[in-house]
């Protein structure tokens, strides 16, 4: 059992939703990411999803954007991230770490070194953002080979045709935008939400993870409600944009920390 | 040369996209359904009948199409060789072949129910362009556009706004081209439901590039009868500008069959392409995926985009049309570059030739058939695609020679 699956597993038994932040690999600076990446984990991380820096993040949102244009001005390069998850790996054998990469900067090196090298780093899963199942077959077969999972998205505009798609072709997690637009945006509509989740079930097998607009521990409280995993990306991003370098840990962990305790309270 | 076979009988893009390895669907999951939206319908449209004489009819009656062939005389034996014949897009309403694409994609909009237009552009051409059909369309229209562009490009910010566009500064990024095709998706994605996406060149997922290469072939096409007409053949070569490549796929795509008519597209060499400051995609750059589909790109070690150089702002793009990449792969096509000081004399000698201010961007097209022609035979024909006027240019060429208006 991969390690994403075996979290989940064992969340279930508790009884608990994952909470999954998501970082920019290299922001503000290389030498942060790893220490970042501990103090989600000491903050109630479940799986940490680790954002591959790219110079044109069409999905993204401003905010997002900007965390990749810090981590480009240290040259942060896909052997970088792959260096940080080592680095973590050598005090964190259990928590899972998925990378959410655009295809350009990990298309760098053929698809199979790419899964070798990831294995060898200790990645668990991998995301490209705009590779949809119909353009991820090579990187999937090779990926499947090392026993990494592939993390699919699906969005409100996904037809049933799509999700059947991705059922076909994703492991570990599906990972459910929940609004049109890109990530940072401003409303997330829970009645939406809660409608969507049982109809992507009907097709979808594999826990469920709603991200797009959660920015409290209100949101993050009813949207775990309704699924199996919490995303927070942009809102976190910018408590790392805000905080002064010496404080960003610190800062990660105290916000992460109240959307676990409001999640809990749920 | 040994897949020139397989573009017998060429019929592509096939209902998934690719020219081969390049082009494509790589969009985000959010960006899927309206790529598959816009493709269905597309699909349908292009071969209806209804929609094609209302296409024909703006082209002639609101265009002007069709645009004339002119012999360069003057040019042709100043330069000496080869005759240089220009296909006069720069003719066209709006002085550029841009508005052939907008129009089509205008109706196409206006067929799907949407009134809402939106549109990237880099030096303000083809946000003209989009901002023109959508008032003559009665359509709302917003035009995402680099802030450093539209810095250096007010003349063109404010014919948008006088058509009743609303133009977006984006900041994000290097704040050029491709920076406001990134926003211009972002937008795409969230206002799906009311929106369409004039995207101007040959680029973005399956099916923009088939589309405009569709809408802009009626030059090529023009071409195929205008040539016998003129000269009692096709020409030897057919020469067109590439930035994105809509100009070129146009006067490209009728041809490709035709394997006696050399096609050549022509980026730019900036400072040249040793000096790094270049837009020269297919001449320097390597494949990988970028706004929806797998084209060469101009990139750094770490797969990141690379900003790139050219004095012709409509040439300045770090990828390149995915047909043209498949063309290129094929052998069918030859891709070239010129700098900016050779486009630069081009422009100046054409305007004094034969009284013609052709775009900086053409200029490019116009340097590299001048270099061609020389070596060539004066029995041998060169057709240069005149992609668009240089009024725009105006300023840029002032500048370049140390003028301040």
């Amino acid at each position: 059992m991969s390690r994403i699956a075996a979290r989940f597993e064992q969340l279930k038994k508790q009884g608990r939703k994952a909470l999954i932040p998501f970082v920019t690999a290299g922001d503000p600076s290389p030498k942060q990411t790893v220490p970042i990446m501990r103090a989600l984990v000491s903050a109630g991380a479940d799986i940490i999803e680790l954002g591959v820096p790219f110079s044109d993040p069409m999905a993204d949102g401003p905010t997002i954007q900007r965390s990749s244009e810090r981590a480009l001005r240290h040259g942060v390069g896909l052997t970088d991230v792959l260096g940080f998850v080592s680095e973590f790996r050598n005090a964190d054998s259990d928590t899972p770490v998925l990378l959410i990469a655009y295809a350009k900067p990990i298309e760098v090196v053929a698809n199979q070194n790419f899964a070798r090298r990831a294995k060898a780093a200790g990645v668990d899963g991998v995301l490209v953002v705009d590779y949809p199942p119909e353009e991820s077959a090579t990187l999937s077969a090779e990926l499947r080979k090392q026993d990494i999972d592939s993390i699919f998205l699906l969005a409100p505009t996904s037809v049933e045709a799509r999700m059947d798609e991705v059922a076909r072709v994703a492991s570990g997690y599906v990972y459910y935008v929940s609004l049109k637009g890109v990530t940072g945006a401003s409303t997330l509509d829970f009645e939406e939400v809660s409608k969507r989740i049982p109809q992507i079930r009907a097709h979808v097998k594999l826990p469920i993870g709603v991200g797009f607009g959660i920015r409290d521990g209100e949101t993050a409280r009813a949207i775990a409600s309704v699924s199996d995993a919490v995303v927070i990306g942009s809102r976190l991003v910018q408590e790392i944009e805000q905080s002064d370098p010496a404080e960003v840990e610190r800062r990660v962990a105290a916000f992460l920390g109240g959307i676990r305790r409001a999640m809990d309270g749920a | 040369m040994q897949m020139y076979e397989a573009l017998k009988g060429y019929n592509l893009p096939d209902e998934h996209g690719p020219f081969g390895p390049s082009g494509g669907i790589s969009v985000a999951e959010t960006l899927a359904h309206a790529a598959d939206e816009l493709r269905e319908q597309y699909a349908r449209l292009r071969n209806d009948a209804d929609f094609l004489r209302e296409f024909e009819y703006e082209l002639k009656h609101y265009v002007g199409r069709p645009s004339p062939v002119y012999h360069a005389r003057r040019l042709s034996a100043k330069v000496g060789g080869a005759q240089i014949w220009l296909k006069r897009e720069d003719l066209n309403h709006t002085g550029a072949h841009k508005i052939n694409n907008t129009v089509g994609q205008a109706l196409l909009a206006r067929h799907m129910g949407k009134r809402r237009v939106i549109a990237e552009t880099g030096a303000g051409q083809h946000g003209v362009a989009s901002a023109t059909v959508a008032a003559r369309y009665g359509m709302e229209c917003v035009v995402y556009m680099g802030s450093e562009d539209v810095k250096r490009q007010a003349m063109n910010v404010y014919r948008m706004k006088l058509l009743g566009a609303s133009v977006v500064p984006v900041e994000s990024g290097s704040k050029t081209l491709k920076d406001a095709l990134n926003e211009a998706m972002r937008d795409w994605v969230t206002n799906v439901e009311n929106t369409f996406y004039i995207i101007g060149t040959v680029a973005g997922p399956h099916p923009y590039p088939m589309m405009v290469r569709d809408f802009n072939s009626v030059v090529g096409r023009e071409l195929l009868e205008q040539m016998p007409q003129e000269i009692g053949r096709q020409p030897d070569a057919i020469i067109a500008c590439v930035g994105g490549g809509s100009n070129a796929m146009g006067a490209f795509y009728p041809y490709v069959g035709q394997k006696n008519v050399r096609l050549i597209g022509v980026e730019a060499g900036g400072s040249g392409v040793d000096s790094g400051k270049h837009a020269a995609t297919l001449c320097a750059g390597r494949p990988g995926v970028l706004h929806g589909n797998r084209t060469y790109l101009i990139q750094d070690a770490n797969g990141q985009i690379m900003e790139t150089h050219s004095i012709s702002a409509g040439l300045d793009y770090p990828g390149v049309g995915p047909e043209h990449a498949w063309l290129k792969d094929s052998g069918r096509a030859e891709y070239v570059n010129v700098t900016d000081d050779e486009a630069l004399e081009a422009f100046h000698t054409l305007t004094r030739t034969e009284g013609i201010m052709p775009a900086l961007e053409s200029a490019h097209a116009v340097a590299y058939a001048m270099k061609l022609a020389r070596g060539m035979s004066t029995e041998e024909v060169l057709l240069v695609n005149l992609s668009g006027r240089g009024d725009k240019d105006m300023h840029t060429v002032a500048t370049a020679s140390g003028i301040t208006l």
